[in-house]
């Protein structure tokens, strides 16, 4: 059913700086998916542009920063004539719980999406308890 | 005295103000009739040339179809987008389904000469003026 449904463009929005930038360049909030499996919480993120080499994940004080960064040189010599979105760097950064194994954490890079893999402790998986009938 | 040093950002920098500027150019403008504006397409000049560059991540070559006839191109396909099953969703910020795009290029254009190339979530058409679209010298005897 979600297949039959028109696609709309979604504004890319600037990303919010914690700190100012020495430089005037503006970066993008790249749009995300979250979910959550038994084993892992997975982190889906649309960059497109960005290739594998170009990609820097870390997690530091228990939040986890993805940046994709654009390979300008792609567009030497093109001049802009008409133009419906703009072009810069993705970053954005989400507060991790401490119950993913942060050593584990997984990046897979497919068609301008990201997706981060980070399984959870062993503690913070959910176990199933035997009721026994006494 | 501070000397100006070469800055790589400074020129994406430019860049972003030079899209910034073409943003609701009239350029396509009423021309482009589609059934609605995804995906997002920037339009650029290489020479004579036309470069299209479509931001269609998460799109699998196999869905994606285009089309060129005379100066028109159409560009449709189709998003899937597959969760696991049984998963919570915390967040659902992208989008999925079909889309369906025409743009009418204000110039004579080479249908054929045509080249789609998909990589990284970017779809690049690189677009060939028309030979007989091309400005003449005129030789003055």
């Amino acid at each position: 059913m979600a297949d039959k449904q028109e696609l709309q463009v979604q504004e890319k929005r600037e990303a919010e700086k914690a700190q100012e930038q020495t430089r005037p360049l503006r970066a993008f909030l790249p749009t995300a998916d979250i979910f959550e499996t038994e084993e892992a919480l997975a982190v889906v993120l649309e960059m497109p542009g960005v290739d594998r080499s170009n990609i820097d994940v870390n997690v530091d004080n228990g939040v986890l920063t993805i940046e994709g960064r654009i390979d300008f040189n792609k567009y030497e010599g093109l001049q802009p004539v008409y133009s419906e979105y703009n072009i810069g760097p993705f970053r954005r950064s989400f507060r991790i719980s401490s119950q993913v194994d942060q050593d584990k954490i997984k990046a897979e890079m497919r068609d301008g999406v990201i997706t981060l893999t980070l399984p959870k402790a062993e503690e913070a998986k959910p176990r199933r308890i035997e009721v026994r009938t006494g | 005295m501070i000397m100006g040093y070469a800055d790589p950002f400074e020129t994406l920098f430019a860049f972003q103000r030079a899209l910034e500027n073409r943003l609701a150019s009239d350029w396509l403008g009423t021309t482009t009739a589609s059934m609605g504006t995804y995906p997002p397409v920037n339009v650029f000049q290489q020479g004579d040339d036309l470069v299209a560059i479509v931001e269609l991540p998460g799109v699998q070559k196999e869905d994606l179809n285009v089309q060129a006839k005379e100066n028109t191109i159409r560009i449709a396909g189709r998003k899937a987008i597959d969760y696991p099953e049984n998963v919570s969703l915390h967040r659902r910020e992208r989008l999925s389904g079909i889309f369906d795009r025409t743009l009418v290029v204000p110039m004579q254009i080479d249908p054929d000469g045509i080249k789609a190339e998909y990589n990284d979530g970017l779809l690049a058409l690189f677009i060939p003026r028309a030979e007989r679209d091309k400005p003449r010298n005129i030789q003055i005897s």
